[in-house]
Formats: C-alpha cells, sequence, structure tokens
C-alpha cells in the first residue's frame, strides 16, 4: 500500500513526515502514570482488524492495540518492535526474524512465531478481502524454525521485504476459524475486545461515538504511561476545534487557517502546543497527456512557469506548506533537492507556449493555434476548499499567458468513477497521499494505464519505467536512492503534472502532554512514551 | 371501518413492493460499487482482487433482478442482511443504535415544537395584527431562515466555549461511565439542549403559521358567531369551540410527520457528532452500503404507509362528516 488516493478530508490520508517546528520543551518533569488523554477522530474506525481496512482512523486505533514485527522511529527508520533482531541473505531472498521472548497477547497467552505465520496466511489466504496483499504475494515460504524464530523465502528480491512486516500481526489462536471461512469482515474481534499485543488493549465502544483504550500493563516494552486514551468521533472540523478551544478534546488537527490565525490567543497557547511537519501527500496539477496539446512538454512546462507557487502556499494555505519539485517529500532520504525548477516567469512561459506553436491572440486574448482557442476545463473533486483555490488560482495565473480555464467540481465518487478512471478529462488538480517508501510503480509506469489503474493521466517514460522497475526490486538502499534520484530528475524535466506543494500536517496536543518528539515521522510513533506528570493529571481514572 | 382499514392494509403490499423495487434500481444506478470506496489503493492486483471477491460476497456480479429477489425474498423474513461496510455488522444493530438516539432527539423536539406552536398559532390568530403576533411572526421566519449550521456554531461559541455551561457536541461525556445514575441522566440532559434548540427553532415556524391560518378559519365560522353571541366567555369560546375544530389539519400534519420522526437532520447530527439515522445513512449512500440504505427505506416506507393509513382512520374518528359519509358509500 505504498499509495493512497487523497480524498476530501484535510487530514484524511497523511502519514507524518519530516522537518518539524518544536516550541521549546522546557526541562523535562518527572515521567508519571495515569491520566486520560482525549483525542478527536474525525470518523469512526471502520473496524479493529486493520490488515483487512484502509481508512486512517482504524489504522490511528489499530496502531495502538497491535504490534507490527517492525516499526517506524522518529527518523523513518525501521526499527524491531515484535522482532528483537533480523537479518537477510546476501542475495536478498532470505529474511529471519528473531522474535521477542516477552510479548503476549492481551488475552495472556504469549505471542509465538506460529502468529507470524499466521498473519501471512491471513494475507495471502484467496477468501480474505485485503488490498494489502500484494507485498505478501512475492514470498515463496514462511517456515517456523523455532518458537521465536521466523524465516522468510521472497521469490525475488523485493524492496519493501522488511516494511511490510510494519503490519499488525494477528493471533491465530483468537481468528482462525474466521479467516479459513473467508468471514474475518464478520468476525467480532473487528468491531469488539480486539486481540492484539499493542501497548493499549481495547476497553469498550460506542458505535459512531467514542472508543476507549487502556494501557496494558502486561506490554512487552514497559507499560505506558498514559493509561486511558478515548477517542470521540467528531465528523465536523468546525465542532473538533470548537472542543478544543472548550477543552473538550486534548489533541486533534489544525487546517491552516486554525494554526495560523485562530490559535494565538494566550489561553490556547498556554493549553496546546501546535506541532507542524511536513504532511504524506502533496497536491498537483495533472494533465491528461492523450490531449494533444498537453502531449507537448512545452506546453506543460510553460504552465509550471506560469504558476507562481509561494502565492499557491501563502493563498490556500497560509504559507503553512513546502514547494514541491517532485513527488518526494523533502527532507526524506529518497528525495533529490538537486532537479529541475520552475520559477515564476510569465516571459519564459509565452517563449515556450509560442515554441510549441501557440502565437496567435484572439479577440478574447486567448492563445489560437489551427484556429482554436486554447482553453481546457480543469476538474476537482467536491468538498475539498483547498482544491477548489488552487483550481482558482491557477484560472487566473493561465489567463494571464492567455490560455482559457473552466473550473468543474464534481462529487468525489462520479469525479473519480466517470472521469478520472475514464479518462474523460483535460486537467485535474487532485492530490496523492505517500507513504514512506518511495516506490512509486504504480503511478507513473506506462504499464498502469488500465481504467482501475493510477497512472490516470497516461504518461508514458520507457526511462521512469526502467527506473521504476529497477528501484523496486533493489535490496540495497544507496542503489536504490539512485533510481529514485535520477526518477525525480526526469519527472521534473517533463513535467507530466505540475506538482505544486505538501501541505503541512499541523497537530495540537494538550501541553500537560510531555514527552512528544517530533521528527519527520510525525509525532505519534512513540505514544506509548507520551506522559503526563502527576501535578497535571486532570483526569483519575485508573 | 374495519373492512376499510382491511382493504388499505392489503393495498399497502404492492405499494410497498414497488416502492422498494423502484429504489432498489435507483440506487444500484448510482455510479460507483460498494467495493470502490473501501480500497486504499485502487490500482494493484490484489485490490482488483480483494473487489472481485467482496463483489461474489455481495452478489453484485449477478444481474439486478436476481439480486433484488434475493433482497426480497430476506426481508420478508425480517432478515436485513449485514452492512457491506468493512464491519460487517448486522443492519438491524446499525440503524437500531441509531433509532434509539434519532428518536429520542425527535420526540423531545417534536414534544416541544407542539407545546410552543400550538399556543403562539392561537395566541397569535387571537390577536391578529398585535404586536404579539407581529412579533412571533418575524421570530419565527427568523427561525425558518437561519441555517441550522450557522446557528449551531454560534450557540456552541457562547455557550460551549465562552460560557462554558453547556457541552459542546455528542451526547454523553466522556466520563459517562464513572458517573451514578442520576448525573448520567443530567449529563444526557445538558447534551441534548443544543441539538434540541437548533433543531426544534427552524421547525417552530411551520406548524405555528398552520396553527394560526388554521385558527383564523375557525374564528370566521358561523358558530363561533353563535357562540360569542350566546355570551359565553371569550375563554370558553377560543379553548373549547375554535381550538378543537381548528386543531384537525394540526393532527394530520402530525400524523404525516411520523415517518420524519426516524430521519434525522444530518446537518444537527453531522455539526454536534451525534450517531444517527441521518449521519447513519449519508454514510450509507456516500459508500453505496446498500443494505443499509435499503433497511433504512423500507423502515421509512412502511411508516409512511402505516402514517397515512393512521392519519385517514384517524380522521374518521375526529370528525364525525367523514365517517358517516364513508358509512353511506359502503
Amino acid at each position: 500500500m505504498a499509495v493512497l488516493l487523497c480524498a476530501a478530508v484535510v487530514a484524511g490520508c497523511s502519514n507524518d513526515l519530516d522537518g518539524a517546528e518544536v516550541p521549546g520543551g522546557g526541562a523535562p518533569a518527572k515521567r508519571a502514570y495515569g491520566d486520560t488523554l482525549i483525542e478527536a477522530l474525525l470518523a469512526d474506525v471502520s473496524g479493529l482488524i486493520p490488515n483487512i481496512l484502509s481508512d486512517s482512523p482504524s489504522y490511528e486505533v489499530g496502531g495502538l492495540i497491535y504490534n507490527g514485527l517492525v516499526g517506524f522511529d522518529r527518523d523513518l527508520n525501521l526499527v524491531g518492535e515484535l522482532a528483537e533482531s533480523w537479518s537477510f541473505s546476501t542475495d536478498c531472498l532470505d529474511l529471519t526474524f528473531t522474535l521477542r521472548p516477552n510479548a503476549t497477547w492481551h488475552d495472556g497467552r504469549p505471542f509465538t512465531a506460529d502468529d507470524v505465520l499466521f498473519t501471512y496466511e491471513t494475507m495471502v489466504h484467496p477468501k480474505t478481502p485485503t488490498s494489502n496483499r500484494e507485498s505478501f504475494k512475492v514470498i515463496e515460504r514462511v517456515d517456523v524454525v523455532g518458537p521465536r524464530t521466523v524465516h522468510i523465502r521472497y521469490s525475488k528480491p523485493y524492496a519493501k521485504a522488511l516494511q511490510s512486516w510494519g503490519l499488525s500481526v494477528l493471533p491465530r489462536h483468537v481468528l482462525e476459524p474466521y479467516v479459513r471461512d473467508g468471514k474475518l469482515r464478520e468476525a467480532p474481534q473487528n468491531w469488539k475486545d480486539p486481540v492484539g499485543t499493542g501497548p493499549y488493549r481495547f476497553a469498550e465502544r460506542r458505535a459512531g461515538e467514542k472508543i476507549v483504550l487502556v494501557a496494558n500493563r502486561a506490554y512487552f516494552a514497559g507499560p505506558p504511561y498514559i493509561s486511558r486514551v478515548v477517542y470521540r468521533i467528531i465528523p465536523s472540523q468546525p465542532t473538533i476545534f470548537l472542543e478544543l478551544k472548550a477543552k473538550g478534546v486534548d489533541a486533534g488537527r489544525l487546517n491552516a487557517l486554525q494554526y495560523a490565525r485562530q490559535t494565538n490567543y494566550p489561553a490556547f497557547e498556554k493549553a496546546y502546543r501546535k506541532y507542524r511537519h511536513a504532511g504524506g501527500g502533496y497536491t498537483y496539477l495533472g494533465f491528461n497527456l492523450k490531449d494533444p496539446r498537453f502531449a507537448d512538454r512545452r506546453v506543460r512546462q510553460a504552465i509550471a512557469h506560469a504558476i507562481d507557487k509561494r502565492e499557491l502556499i501563502d493563498g490556500v494555505l497560509f504559507g503553512l506548506g513546502r514547494d514541491a519539485t517532485g513527488p518526494y517529500k523533502p527532507g526524506t532520504w529518497a528525495h533529490n533537492p538537486n532537479v529541475k525548477t520552475y520559477p515564476h516567469d510569465l516571459a519564459r512561459a509565452r517563449a515556450l507556449l509560442s515554441e510549441a506553436g501557440w502565437k496567435e491572440k484572439n479577440a478574447e486574448g486567448l492563445l489560437v493555434k489551427d484556429g482554436k482557442p486554447f482553453t481546457f476545463e480543469l476538474m476537482t473533486n467536491q468538498g475539498n476548499e483547498e482544491r477548489r483555490k488552487v483550481a482558482e488560482i491557477v484560472q487566473a495565473s493561465l489567463r494571464d499567458l492567455g490560455i482559457g480555464v473552466e473550473i468543474r467540481i464534481i462529487e468525489w465518487a462520479s469525479f473519480i468513477k466517470e472521469y478520472v478512471k475514464k479518462r474523460r478529462f483535460e486537467a485535474i488538480v487532485l492530490g496523492w497521499g505517500i507513504g514512506p517508501d518511495p516506490d512509486q510503480y504504480e503511478i507513473w509506469h506506462s504499464s498502469k494505464t488500465g481504467p482501475d489503474d493510477l497512472n490516470h493521466i497516461s504518461y508514458a517514460n520507457p526511462e521512469v519505467d526502467d527506473r521504476l522497475e529497477k528501484g523496486r526490486s533493489a535490496c540495497v538502499p544507496a542503489e536504490r536512492v539512485k533510481h529514485y534520484h535520477r526518477l525525480q530528475e526526469i519527472l521534473a524535466e517533463d513535467q507530466p503534472v505540475v506538482f505544486l506543494y505538501f501541505g503541512d500536517a499541523l497537530p495540537v496536543v494538550s501541553s500537560r502532554v510531555h514527552g512528544i518528539v517530533p521528527g519527520p515521522n510525525g509525532i505519534r510513533y512513540n505514544f506509548p512514551e507520551w506522559y503526563v506528570p502527576a501535578a497535571l493529571h486532570r483526569y483519575t481514572s485508573g | 371501518m374495519l373492512l376499510y382499514a382491511l382493504r388499505r392494509l392489503l393495498l399497502a403490499v404492492p405499494l410497498l413492493i414497488g416502492i422498494t423495487f423502484i429504489s432498489f434500481l435507483v440506487i444500484h444506478l448510482a455510479p460507483g460499487d460498494p467495493t470502490e470506496f473501501q480500497q486504499a489503493d485502487p490500482s494493484t492486483e490484489s485490490s482488483a482482487q480483494a473487489r472481485q471477491l467482496l463483489r461474489e460476497l455481495y452478489e453484485l456480479d449477478k444481474p439486478l433482478h436476481v439480486q433484488y429477489w434475493n433482497w426480497l425474498t430476506r426481508i420478508v423474513r425480517l432478515d436485513f442482511g449485514r452492512s457491506f461496510a468493512p464491519d460487517a455488522r448486522p443492519v438491524i444493530d446499525k440503524i437500531g443504535e441509531a433509532l434509539q438516539i434519532t428518536l429520542i432527539l425527535n420526540l423531545i423536539e417534536l414534544l416541544i415544537i407542539v407545546s410552543f406552536a400550538v399556543p403562539i398559532g392561537v395566541l397569535s390568530a387571537t390577536r391578529q395584527y398585535s404586536l404579539f403576533d407581529k412579533v412571533t411572526t418575524v421570530f419565527v421566519f427568523v427561525g425558518f431562515a437561519t441555517p441550522d449550521f450557522w446557528l449551531a456554531l454560534l450557540l456552541m461559541m457562547l455557550f460551549g466555549v465562552q460560557l462554558g455551561w453547556l457541552p459542546i457536541s455528542q451526547l454523553h461525556s466522556a466520563n459517562w461511565e464513572y458517573l451514578s445514575f442520576w448525573k448520567r441522566y443530567l449529563d444526557l440532559a445538558s447534551h441534548l439542549v443544543l441539538p434540541v434548540v437548533v433543531a426544534t427553532f427552524g421547525g417552530l415556524a411551520g406548524l405555528s403559521r398552520y396553527m394560526r391560518q388554521s385558527m383564523l378559519e375557525v374564528v370566521r365560522q358561523d358558530y363561533i358567531q353563535v357562540a360569542r353571541a350566546k355570551g359565553l366567555a371569550e375563554n370558553v369560546v377560543v379553548h373549547k369551540h375554535a381550538l378543537r375544530n381548528a386543531l384537525l389539519p394540526i393532527v394530520t400534519i402530525l400524523a404525516l410527520s411520523l415517518p420524519g420522526l426516524i430521519g434525522g437532520s444530518v446537518i444537527v447530527e453531522q455539526i454536534f457528532a451525534i450517531p444517527g439515522m441521518g449521519r447513519l445513512m449519508v454514510q450509507a449512500v456516500f459508500a453505496r452500503d446498500y443494505p443499509v440504505i435499503m433497511g433504512n427505506l423500507v423502515i421509512v416506507a412502511t411508516l409512511t404507509l402505516a402514517a397515512n393509513l393512521i392519519a385517514d382512520i384517524v380522521y374518521g374518528l375526529v370528525d364525525p362528516r367523514i365517517r358517516l359519509a364513508g358509512r353511506r358509500r359502503t
């Protein structure tokens, strides 16, 4: 699951990264157990077994209940969770995990290598409705060598092998019958009382209203400090904001306007700490490359020159975003900072357009070629203010060049199904969410242009194909970097889409919570180590 | 009368089937199918596989009339099926949970609307063009014209944030389980205040205007003139003679609003984070969760038909003229 399509919700699919700005924490207070943290969730979880789900609330809650064999640390390095250590064979085909000796399931049963095998069996079972199967289909077999040792044999070198074991490990003794019958969705543990190994165990939930987790005192890495986590499901961003102001929730996310303009008064700044780090997705202006006008690279470059990204980021996000030069987050290992950029330059844009044959203007001031004026329809989905504003700014910028843009906003489902998938668009404003791995085969490879594929813009470049293929099968990180850096150079030159910006993720947490150390991986990666000093406890639950 | 009710009941069956059939067709015509909204990454081979698996599981690969027939044969056994959402819960559980909440909210709301709208209507009719009439007219129309979400946010800001008197959203405090028995009810009541106020504010206008209109018509009737001429006290004329007759149309309106009781207001539920019927239904529509949509439609359609029947029967009971006319015809 390297890539997700970012729908309307602002924080819907971000996956926090990079370059945090932290207000100084002061002298560290004494760690203490106890207190309750109340968090706002924009939507109810769709279930409690993340392996068969794909929404971000399920992953957030599931992340506290389950463990993977590995996880990401602050700087997005892979570190052991249920695995104590691991080793690769030199040909990258054999991966051996040594598991922790002291991990137990929430029902008290010990966690063993057999559960890892079961998780693998679940993921490849033909009746398991999961879209995360890809990473497990390249596995030739999984062998339980001993209660604490698992050996995995890959059929070909696979760059994401280790990372794919970040997936929640499931208990065989609880879920096996449901997997066997292909009824994992209907398993009661998908609704209530899930059994994991994680730092928090399920306490209760009320549909659409809240989910309560309590600290797992037997957690293998030591019990978490905060004893209770209450997720309140509040599907309206303005309501979450008011709840924050009234201290009805302790943690949530702000939007750019709230961060920049509405939370700068002393009471708010005393009660909360605001964080800012590059979010997990970028917004782009995409072209249908089957359209002869956009098939010409010079036209795309001209449009890139015509858009003032700084103005865009200031206008749409109050400056709370980062210039995107390609599909990778600035500051991550795959990102190449030395690629061609397109500064705001109308003269250059005009020159490129006239090279491409767009020289004359008609009475309305529109560029004309072969008797046809240059106008196109720019589509985006309904319910996303940000994208609407982007479309409007693009419209105004291109008007200066003599290109007419008509904006059309369509409901998400029909937009994707009727227009994007069927390639019935001229240009779109959309976003891509990106995971921690740089593999973007699905988005840019020329074989991925079918109706259900993600190369919506019909981009085809043999060298890009080659780099993508090599990048996902190389097993040495240094070699992958080479391929992905080259990939970005080509994409920057080609401008198959105009990469606009990475919006920042803007989480906010009550200032009584200590131990938050923001990093490229956002703030939540070390949640079990968050604590509230005894003097600041607000809730007295045990 | 009994025969009449029975006949109506029998006629309702094909009507209900027709309603469900058309609804079934229409919701399946909407672009997209449920399996498409559940995959993070709609491109990979495995997600295509997962979609196919779900399509088979949900019988979406079968022709529409087969799907409808299967659904119909289940529904007559009162089997609403399981939701297509990833939690795969029984539809009846999902609707049950949401219905409870919506019913409580709507009943309170209805009670308040009726108990305010009737006196307001009567007073503005009996004192037509008085200051009271004018003020209430302005007030109810302001209420009618105020967008729910805007009023909700203003009230939340005032009572929730500035004054801190009332909770802002949801129906229970986060520590509800730890409260004593009576505190729980107090907690629930305090959470209900704002959503109920917002919901009633708009609803008040309609009913009070109907009441006023109906009352105005009645007080012009000859028998009211007669009652006054007899020297009856104004109080008795208004409340005993006029009001009773003026209430007739109101009864109809109330009976017809019965199915509305189970439909939640999406805006109010969304903004106050209340997991009621409105939210359930909207989510189901967005996710193309056919069993939940259909389950809800069946309940609403049944209630609408029942309400029509009840309204007709109640007419007969409260208005002797209709009853007699009916008897003569049969």
